[in-house]
């Protein structure tokens, strides 16, 4: 059997990955793949211990991560084309009318 | 080591390496293929830790919803011109230190805690079918969270089709 | 009839008061006929009441006859340290002292005034701006019996200014007449000069007695804290001197009396002959306590007196203009009443005022009267023969320059003689040599002015008549209003002597002995009873020289008239001596007002004062000093007031920089502090639970 701090590693790993993408690009989309991929890491860290605990609670919770980031992508996403439609960009640094 | 815990070091790695290439390409067109190398492989390591709905629900959702949105919304956005610009922003120093910083950090607790993290010797055989307990719980214990994340979800495809229509 | 006439004492000032205050509101409003029976009326009011005093007076015993009634205070009581030490009491009230003095000077000043007043209804029926005429005149009625009624030296003086002001506004009352309105002005200035040494004299008493009202002064005389030439005395004296030569037109300042005969002729004969120029005499009379107690004063006193008496007459034989001639003649009689108050003759002085303003009035409004009929003329060379033309007028006339004269039995006799006696007689210690010299000055003026009247009279009246044709048609007598009061004062000039008629002839010379106690003397005069065989022998002479210098008038202007022009070729130098008032008036302008050093240096150095000093530095420095204090507040208000409340805003921004720093609308600079956030709070655990165990 694989520990499960192995699975907790790759998670961590990948949580950090997507960190670093969504604090480092540019692109809107790429910002939104990498919030994607943190949820994935979370939902790995959630089935492992669901293994380790032997309960289905974990799966539960992850089914429910899975379900609100598919809501957040699809509402992110219009508001995205609604955005690029008045300033036909999708740099993220580019969008600071919110500033001061 | 058994095939069984191979898979899990392959797959780890792949996912790993996509997930780099991720947000590492300039084409987010790139990026979402990755991405969906990515998701598929958390699918299986979902199915090595013998979470078969999971896996299914990842596969489905995920890759064959979420995946084909994100590629349908690229295609919409003219990302010409976003293709040529540069790529990282003004923070990526600061940001890939901190993050590396996390990392460690994240790092630092799961060694310190491995001895915590092992695997209990007596759960290593029960294994039942996940669908029909997933269900039960979803259907007893957690109705309520149930009902409400259909709530959200058609708020969130109303808000999504107000956002994205033409004016 | 009220139960005393003494308490309505302060109705004779106010009624006059009354008239002049409705001239300045409704006047312009109110007919000719109104206004001369109002202003009339009041004077007329005033001088029934002044009767009733008279009577009242009378009723009571001789040695009590003072009676004072208080109107109003109007300086409220201050304790004084007097320069001797003393502590007085200072307080200034609006008070009438009613005693034989301020009686007999209220009969003549009203009762002239009237009949001037009406005088003036047919002398000004014609000309513009009756109504003010009037009003200045019931004005000046007003001012002068304050002076004359005032208890104190304060109020005294209200009224002595006050004719100052309406002797000038009367002056120039043709004001569009560029020699009138200098003459008004002339008269205000030189009188200002006066005034000066009349306040210099008030001032002296307050710091010498710590009182200026008049029974205050007499008290502290009584009590004999003061010697006889005591220089503070001296000096008080003679500052109120100086103030008396200005209202009097005393030498210096008599130099503007001929000019205020650019007045109309009442003016002249109301203020300029029997009322406001009496005011000097009046006042050292009712100061004679104290001058008893300065010799020194007294002598000068009576050498001005006297001095200018002789002086004017000059002037007078010389003269063409019949008013002029009144003028200085005026002038010499005021010499005369000074010449017997110096010699300590007061009552003598107060005599000859009263009937001086009989026969001068009758004279000016007989000239008035002439000048009238023959249409504005004043130049004497100009008229003649108009005796049988203006029957009233001439006889009149000639009754007033009689009396001037001093012919017996008319009322200028006695009073004139009186005061010859009394400088002749009186020894008031200041040498036998001095006053012989003062009566002889004396006794020679007396011959001129019998002259220089009788000239005029001749050459107005009589001879030949060198009236132009066209005016000579137009020759008729006044009217009623005019020749009544010239009649009436007629009668006054021929009987008004006769209530001083000395002792000498048989009389009790009541009028001496009704002013006995005013003029009681703190110190013995030592007033020489000589005999009366004597007094009848100057009186004898000095009837006899007014007689000689009738007679030569008469040879000199009806009989040879070419003598006169024969003398002026004969002696040029002196009838251009005389002819230019000794050239007096040139001297003073230009000393006074062109002369470099008081003239126009003085006039320049003043007017630059006013503009550096009080408009410079005053005014317009007030001005800046208004100005700095405002920048200095507006300093303030922008830095400090302002700058508080700007600083709390600045307070604000300040204390939101952080936070408005971090706002960049970046989302991903947001996530970053999150990221940040994360690993510090993990960093906390860190070291809590790996580090540490």
């Amino acid at each position: 059997m694989v520990p499960t701090w192995h699975y907790l590693a790759l998670a961590a790993a990948l949580f950090t990955v997507g960190v670093i993408g969504v604090l480092t690009r540019r692109n809107i989309i790429i910002i939104f793949m990498s919030l994607e991929l943190i949820l994935n890491a979370v939902n790995i860290n959630l089935i492992a211990f669901a293994r380790h605990w032997g309960s289905v609670d974990g799966h539960i919770f992850a089914i429910f991560i899975i379900t609100v980031a598919a809501a957040e992508a699809a509402v992110g996403l219009g508001i995205l084309i609604a955005f690029f439609r008045n300033r036909d960009t999708v740099n993220a640094d580019e969008i600071d009318l919110l500033k001061w | 080591m058994t095939f069984y815990e191979v898979t899990f070091y392959v797959l780890a790695l792949v996912a790993l390496l996509s997930a780099i290439l991720v947000i590492t390409c300039r084409n987010p067109v790139h990026s979402a293929i990755f991405l969906v190398l990515t998701l598929l492989s958390v699918a299986l390591i979902f199915l090595q830790l013998q979470a078969e709905f999971m896996a299914a629900v990842q596969i489905i959702v995920y890759i064959g919803g979420i995946m084909v949105l994100f590629l349908f919304v690229i295609m919409l956005v003219n990302l010409d011109v976003a293709v040529r610009q540069a790529p990282y922003n003004r923070q990526r120093w600061i940001a890939g230190f901190a993050a590396l910083v996390l990392l460690a950090e994240f790092a630092l607790f799961i060694y310190r805690g491995r001895d915590w993290a092992k695997l209990p010797p007596a759960a290593a055989e029960a294994v039942q079918p996940n669908t029909e307990l997933i269900g039960r719980a979803l259907f007893q214990s957690y109705i309520l969270p149930f009902e409400v994340a259909s709530l959200l979800l058609l708020v969130a495809m109303v808000g999504a089709v107000l956002m994205a229509k033409q004016r | 009839m009220p139960a005393s006439f003494l308490d309505a004492v302060w109705l004779v000032p106010a009624l006059p008061l009354l008239g002049a205050f409705l001239m300045l509101l409704i006047g312009s409003r109110l007919s000719n006929k109104i206004i001369s029976w109002l202003c009339c009326g009041t004077i007329f009011g005033s001088f029934l009441i002044a009767l009733g005093i008279f009577r009242d007076l009378l009723g009571l015993p001789a040695t009590d006859r003072i009676y004072e009634k208080i109107i109003f205070t109007w300086f409220p009581a201050i304790p004084y340290i007097t320069d001797g030490g003393n502590a007085a009491n200072f307080q200034i009230e609006w008070g009438y002292l009613v005693d034989p003095l301020s009686s007999v000077m209220i009969l003549v000043v009203t009762g002239v005034g009237f009949l001037i007043h009406v005088y003036s209804i047919g002398y000004m029926a014609h000309e513009g701006g009756y109504y003010r005429y009037f009003g200045y005149l019931n004005l000046f009625m007003f001012m002068m019996l304050t002076l004359v009624l005032s208890n104190n030296l304060l109020t005294m003086f209200v009224g002595w200014e006050g004719v100052g002001l309406c002797s000038y506004l009367l002056i120039g009352f043709w004001f569009l007449k560029k020699s009138a309105s200098d003459a008004g002005k002339k008269a205000f200035i030189v009188n200002r000069v006066g005034d000066a040494g009349f306040l210099l004299g008030i001032f002296l008493t307050i710091t010498t007695f710590g009182t200026l009202s008049f029974t205050g002064i007499n008290a502290a005389l009584a009590s004999d804290t003061f010697a006889m030439g005591a220089p503070a005395i001296t000096a008080i004296t003679m500052f109120l001197f100086i103030g008396a030569t200005g209202k009097s037109a005393q030498i210096p300042l008599y130099v503007w009396l001929p000019d205020a005969m650019e007045g109309p002729t009442p003016v002249s004969a109301l203020i300029h002959a029997a009322t406001m120029v009496t005011a000097g005499v009046y006042m050292v009379a009712r100061m004679n306590g104290l001058y008893q107690l300065a010799p020194t004063t007294m002598a000068v006193v009576a050498a001005v007196g006297a001095l200018t008496a002789l002086f004017a007459a000059s002037m007078a034989l010389v003269q063409n203009d019949i008013k002029k001639i009144l003028a200085y003649s005026t002038i010499s009689q005021l010499g005369y009443m000074f010449l017997a108050c110096g010699m300590g003759a007061f009552a003598a002085g107060i005599f000859h005022v009263s009937t001086h303003a009989y026969f001068k009035a009758l004279l000016f409004l007989g000239s008035g009267a002439v000048i009238h009929a023959l249409s504005g003329e004043q130049d004497i060379r100009k008229m003649g023969g108009l005796w049988s033309k203006l029957p009233v007028t001439g006889k009149t006339f000639v009754i007033g320059a009689l009396a001037i004269a001093g012919i017996f039995p008319l009322a200028g006799f006695f009073s004139k003689d009186e005061v010859l006696w009394r400088t002749f007689a009186n020894d008031v210690g200041h040498g036998d040599l001095f006053t012989k010299i003062l009566w002889g000055v004396a006794m020679f003026t007396a011959l001129l002015t019998a002259f220089y009247m009788f000239r005029l009279v001749f050459v107005t009246f009589f001879g030949v008549s060198r009236v132009p044709r066209e005016t000579a048609h137009h020759v008729h007598e006044a009217p009623r209003s005019m020749t009544v009061p010239l009649m009436i004062l007629a009668v006054l000039s021929v009987v008004g002597g006769w209530v001083g008629i000395p002792a000498a002839l048989g009389g009790g010379n009541r009028f001496e002995h009704f002013l006995a106690p005013v003029f009681a003397s703190h110190v013995e005069l030592g007033a020489a009873e000589h005999a009366h065989s004597l007094e009848i022998g100057l009186m004898v002479f000095s009837v006899g020289v007014a007689v000689f210098a009738i007679w030569l008038a008469y040879y000199f202007y009806i009989r040879h008239t070419e003598i006169p022009e024969q003398i002026v070729y004969r002696l040029p130098g002196v009838h251009r001596l005389l002819y230019n008032k000794y050239y007096v008036d040139e001297i003073y302008d230009a000393v006074f007002v062109e002369g470099p050093v008081l003239g126009k240096g003085l006039a320049t150095a003043l007017g630059r004062f006013d503009l550096k000093v009080i408009d410079e530095t005053g005014v317009d420095g007030t001005a800046w000093l208004t100005r700095s204090i405002s920048r200095l507040s507006i300093w303030w208000d922008t830095w400090i007031v302002d700058g508080a409340v700007n600083s709390l805003g600045w307070l604000v921004w300040a204390l939101n920089w952080p936070a408005r720093v971090l706002q960049t609308g970046m989302v991903q600079r947001y996530a970053l502090w999150m990221a940040t956030g994360i690993v510090l709070f993990l960093l906390y655990y860190v070291q809590r639970y790996i580090l540490g165990s």
